[in-house]
């Protein structure tokens, strides 16, 4: 039976139709991919099976005759007979369905689920259609709120064990669990320990009834009345994919897609719940120009000649290099692009950067050798060097929890501080930074006094050369300079050539943005200031004739009164940037500071001219996640007021100035992008729209193929063959592979190869002395840092973390502070805030933890950006 | 940690080591603790769920599953009628109301000075003297009203103090355990007696060619 098979598959027959099937797959699976639609409750694919629902039962041949058995539990075997349609599973269907009513109330109409519920889809296909059920229903209390976010109505609840499956095994916040028997079982959380987990959203996306609710969807709208577009989330660099759905130009949801290559369907609450920020009535709808202490609102011709006129009067002062540019990473790529060719390619300045001192520079984000995360976690192990993922970029935590629970690969992590990494690690090293040097030159070389992580990665079989290894390179503790870090990755690139590096900064396109030049130095396309491509010489103006400043140089040139005029695109640097003393004494210098911006941050409620920007999802573009992988981004509601994309925004000036950026549309930007990068070869919008693919585009396009896997559908239980439901679903386009090379046979495999910019010499600071009575810094981020995108999301904003210290027993027994009392810590410039001390032993002996973005006050910022180590002191105030 | 007395402590401890996954111990802690306070408090839960490094959530998932696992307060003594059939006949559904009637608490309630917990209980396996009830899961039956009258009266006056402990001690009396042999010697010893064991078979049948 088997001969007629592809290699490696199996020949099953379900309904007399034969389907092949790789070996080990679940029934239900292989079923489906034949187009045969199996029931079911509790399957979820990215979840491990429990089989409690049996809604998927059909039958199987066996040696007695046919018997009904779980699809979702079965694995196939080679000849396999199955029956999914006969009398026998039609009757255990009905069955199924007639026990999961008994108790389920038919508040259908009140229901959030109501219309995309897979309970009602499927009572309507495989149910029974009448009840026989006349007895009292059980009764629970109507919805609790098991937290901020998420409310539990347990009448509706079939306990399916998906939510509490996922919080156990996915998240690993088993906060919500099955309590008691019987028909007296429930889902809750435990009295007072609230269902707080980072990902407590998800439990309600897959929840096949109406039982979980989201606080900020309740009652918002009916699933008939959205309408929907394929995204990306853009809240952190990861780039989960997500359904953006909007009801009367309003976005009320965010679904997550499942990406094999990025978020398995998985988001964070931060990314899914952050809609609410664009809805926000608080947005800047249109230019406002300061006049004396107050804003006026302005038009954008006004607007426009203005910044065209500060412009002029900049470069007649000195030249264009007064000029600086600060771009933030909420922008698309081709926002990127614009701005960066508006900068670099008309004005000639390269003072344009992105990085807000909490990343790394240009240079060596686009020089690294670079990894994926599928590439991530099937690696023979993962040196981490980063800051928190769990608070960075969560759902990568999901992702490299699942690979290590799974024993696909080995994680070890070192750092300065505890990190959420250090459950998942085989071992784990606190490092100091003057340990670090040695560390990176003699790892895998000597028995180092680090020899256990030496050790489980050469058990692991990676080489002496670095191969097999992955390094994830953040900012591990950000009261280190990112200079540390930069030394760190290049004395480790070049001590282990063959390690690749997954750069986990959390800033959203910071990868996009650097490969499209927009950090000093460097030109779209990873090349040099000095490499100037033939397409790119054809279509910019100028090219900056010197290097120009970063983030931090331009500050720091604008304190000394060397800059006139400040671009800040997207960017909130008084707020962000890391030393945000510097950033406030500096853009107060400035004469001219122009922010574009989509609310009155800290930064643009102190500019001279507010250009309203569109904010996600109102735009069209796309983004470039920390892989290197770019995803389409789409528009599904209009900007309020007069906003504009910032793309658009830079074309105006261009032209007000008197040329031409040369697009007209954001696909013409991202055909513009591929002509002159060598990176971003054979890249379009058609091509990532037709062509793709949830799993986005890795660039440089590899020359065997893009490959298109059949579209996940928004839930694995929403598709019971009925039109509607099938509409509501996403466009299912049928498995494809597009091959780049033949595709219009316009791109030559040999030109496609990046030369990459070559590493520099890894420079270390000088050490830093510590001086006397005062404690080192551990300055980090959580994922309920304060900003914009939170503050403005009403549900969000009540996450925020609170202004707090950590400090360890022995430095609270020493100041003779308790947890909740008070402490002034001082800064190494002088400055001084206090702060709830809390007294936590997670916290190292002689540090203090406080938390980046927390806190803005005036005079003080624990991080100063020409130190290499910061340390402060404490006292109890 | 402020819910185990420091020798119940210790106790929890050792059990929590003789196993090799630390939540194993889920089920003896739970009796522990229900062992120094009569039922299983948040507190107490709580308590648990650190010395396992778990969640409380799942510590009252799996308590609350457990019938003998009492998350609420229970009085110092659990009293079951049992009116399952054997003792439906012989008046079990008599005797519930009776002792509902004595106690002045229905079925599921605790009398206010917390002395008795009323339940209605499914067969318990003392069908021989039905109608039965049981007292902290000690059996007594058959019993008549005034039978019952008499145990109760019996309990109240510590006369059954000897027989009947405090619902949640254990009559078990605490096990100490050997030190954990660790999984390799374990297989060590596996593959010696199978080698034995093929040895010894292939010598009873030199023929068979180390078929078993």
């Amino acid at each position: 039976m088997s001969t007629d098979a592809p290699q490696n598959l199996i020949t099953i027959s379900v309904d007399g139709k034969e389907i092949h099937a790789k070996s080990g797959e679940l029934l239900i699976e292989a079923a489906e991919k034949a187009g045969i639609f199996i029931p079911r409750f509790c399957f979820h694919n990215r979840l491990p099976q429990v089989g409690v629902c049996r809604m998927c039962l059909v039958e199987v041949k066996g040696p007695r005759g046919f018997a009904l058995q779980p699809s979702c539990y079965l694995p196939v075997a080679d000849g396999m007979e199955v029956i999914t349609d006969s009398e026998k599973v039609k009757k255990a269907q009905d069955g199924v369905l007639e026990f999961l009513l008994i108790n389920h109330p038919l508040d259908c109409p009140t229901c959030d689920k109501g219309g995309e519920c897979p309970l009602q889809d499927q009572t309507l296909t495989f149910g029974p259609g009448e009840s026989r059920f006349i007895e009292e229903k059980r009764h629970w209390e109507k919805p609790i709120a098991i937290s901020k976010l998420v409310f539990l109505d347990r009448e509706r609840c079939i306990q399916c064990d998906r939510c509490t499956r996922f919080a156990d095994v996915v998240a690993g916040d088993a906060l919500i669990e099955f309590f008691g028997r019987g028909d007296h079982t429930e889902v809750n959380v435990f009295p007072e320990r609230p269902f707080t987990s980072y990902f407590s959203g998800n439990t309600v996306q897959i929840c096949p009834v109406g039982a979980l609710t989201a606080s900020p969807y309740r009652f918002k709208a009916r699933p008939w009345d959205l309408s929907q577009v394929e995204s990306s989330c853009t809240t952190c660099s990861m780039g989960c994919r997500i359904m953006v759905q909007s009801s009367q130009n309003q976005l009320t949801r965010y679904l997550g897609l499942d990406s094999d290559s990025v978020n398995h369907g998985w988001l964070c609450d931060k990314g899914r719940f952050g809609f609410e920020a664009v809805n926000s009535p608080e947005r800047v709808t249109a230019p406002l120009a300061r006049k004396d202490d107050d804003y006026v609102e302005t038009t954008w011709a006004g607007a426009l000649s203005q910044v065209v006129e500060k412009i002029g009067e900049a470069k007649a002062a000195g030249d264009s290099h007064r000029i600086g540019f600060i771009l933030g990473s909420r922008l698309t790529n081709e926002d990127m692009y614009a701005w960066v060719k508006l900068a670099k390619g008309v004005i000639g300045t390269d003072n344009v950067d992105l990085n807000m001192g909490d990343g790394l520079k240009g240079s060596i984000v686009a020089g690294l050798p670079r990894a994926t995360i599928n590439e991530a976690v099937s690696s023979k192990a993962i040196l981490a060097f980063t800051g928190d993922i769990k608070e960075e970029i969560p759902v990568l935590f999901l992702r490299l929890r699942e690979a290590v629970k799974a024993g696909r690969t080995k994680l070890v992590t070192i750092g300065t501080r505890a990190n959420s990494l250090d459950g998942l690690s085989e071992a784990t090293a606190r490092i100091g930074i003057d340990e670090l040097k040695s560390f990176a030159r003699g790892l895998l070389k000597d028995g180092s006094e680090f020899g256990e992580i030496g050790a489980v990665l050469s058990s692991q079989g990676v080489g002496s050369d670095g191969d097999g290894l992955v390094v994830l390179l953040g900012r591990e503790n950000l009261s280190v300079d990112q200079s540390v870090a930069e030394a760190f990755a290049l004395e480790l690139a070049r001590a282990l050539p063959k390690a690749r590096f997954l750069i986990t900064l959390r800033s959203t396109n910071f990868s996009g943005g650097t490969d499209l030049g927009a950090a000093p130095g460097l030109l779209p396309g990873r090349s040099l200031l000095g490499d100037v491509s033939e397409a790119l010489a054809e279509r910019w103006v100028t090219t900056p004739s010197h290097a120009g400043l970063s983030v931090e140089g331009m500050l720091k040139s604008a304190l000394r009164g060397e800059l006139d005029l400040i671009f800040v695109v997207g960017a909130d640097p008084r707020a962000d940037f890391i030393d945000s003393e510097l950033a406030n004494a500096a853009l107060d210098e400035v004469d001219f500071v122009v922010s574009v911006d989509t609310y009155m941050s800290e930064t643009s409620s102190r500019a001279d001219l507010v250009l309203p920007a569109a904010a996600f999802a109102e735009k069209s573009g796309t983004t470039t996640n920390f892989e290197g992988r770019i995803f389409t981004l789409n528009q599904k509601v209009t900007p309020p007021g007069v906003c504009r994309p910032d793309w658009i925004i830079a074309s105006e000036i261009a032209l007000e100035m008197g040329e031409d950026l040369g697009f007209g549309s954001s696909s013409e930007v991202l055909d513009e992008i591929a002509a002159v990068s060598q990176l971003h070869w054979g890249l379009s919008w058609s091509r990532l729209t037709a062509a793709a693919t949830v799993e986005g585009a890795l660039v440089p396009l590899s020359p065997t193929a893009l490959s298109i896997r059949r579209r996940a559908m928004l839930d694995q239980v929403s598709t019971p063959g009925i039109a509607s439901v099938w509409n509501q679903g996403l466009a299912q386009s049928k498995t494809a592979y597009l091959d780049v090379d033949s595709a219009d046979g316009s791109i030559d495999p040999a030109s496609r190869a990046v030369q990459g910019i070559g590493l520099p010499e890894p420079l270390w600071p000088m050490e830093a002395i510590q001086p006397a009575g005062s404690l080192s810094l551990d300055y980090i981020r959580k994922l309920y840092s304060r900003g914009e995108h939170l503050t403005r999301s009403p549900h969000l904003s009540e996450l925020i973390v609170k202004p707090k210290c950590r400090i360890s027993y022995d430095t609270a027994k020493q100041l003779g502070v308790k947890t909740g009392e008070s402490v002034r810590i001082i800064d190494t410039g002088g400055g001084e805030a206090s702060f709830e001390a809390e007294v936590d032993d997670a916290v190292k002996e002689g540090a203090v933890e406080l938390i980046h973005g927390s806190f803005l006050v005036s005079g003080f910022s624990p991080v100063r950006a020409d130190k290499a180590v910061n340390y402060v002191k404490v006292e109890r105030a | 940690m402020s819910f185990f007395t420091p020798e119940n402590l210790e106790k929890a401890k050792v059990l929590v080591g003789l196993y090799p996954d630390r939540r194993s111990a889920l089920i003896p802690l739970c009796h522990l603790a229900q062992g120094q306070r009569g039922h299983l408090s948040h507190e107490a839960i709580e308590e648990i769920a650190e010395l396992l490094e778990i969640q409380p959530a799942e510590v009252m998932g799996t308590a609350s599953f457990y019938d003998m696992l009492h998350t609420e307060d229970v009085g110092k003594y659990l009293v079951g009628v049992c009116t399952n059939v054997a003792c439906l006949l012989g008046g079990g559904q008599e005797l519930l109301d009776h002792a509902s009637d004595v106690l002045g608490v229905s079925p599921g309630g605790t009398t206010e000075d917390g002395m008795f917990t009323l339940e209605e209980v499914e067969c318990v396996a003392h069908c021989d003297k039905a109608p039965c009830a049981q007292v902290n899961y000690r059996y007594f039956g058959p019993l008549g009203n005034g039978d019952f009258d008499t145990l109760v009266d019996d309990l109240k006056n510590d006369r059954l103090s000897e027989s009947v402990p405090p619902h949640g001690v254990l009559s078990r009396v605490f096990r100490d355990a050997p030190p954990m042999v660790p999984l390799e010697i374990i297989h060590q010893e596996r593959r010696k007696m199978d080698e034995a064991k093929k040895a010894r078979l292939a010598a009873q049948n030199p023929d068979a060619g180390g078929k078993q």
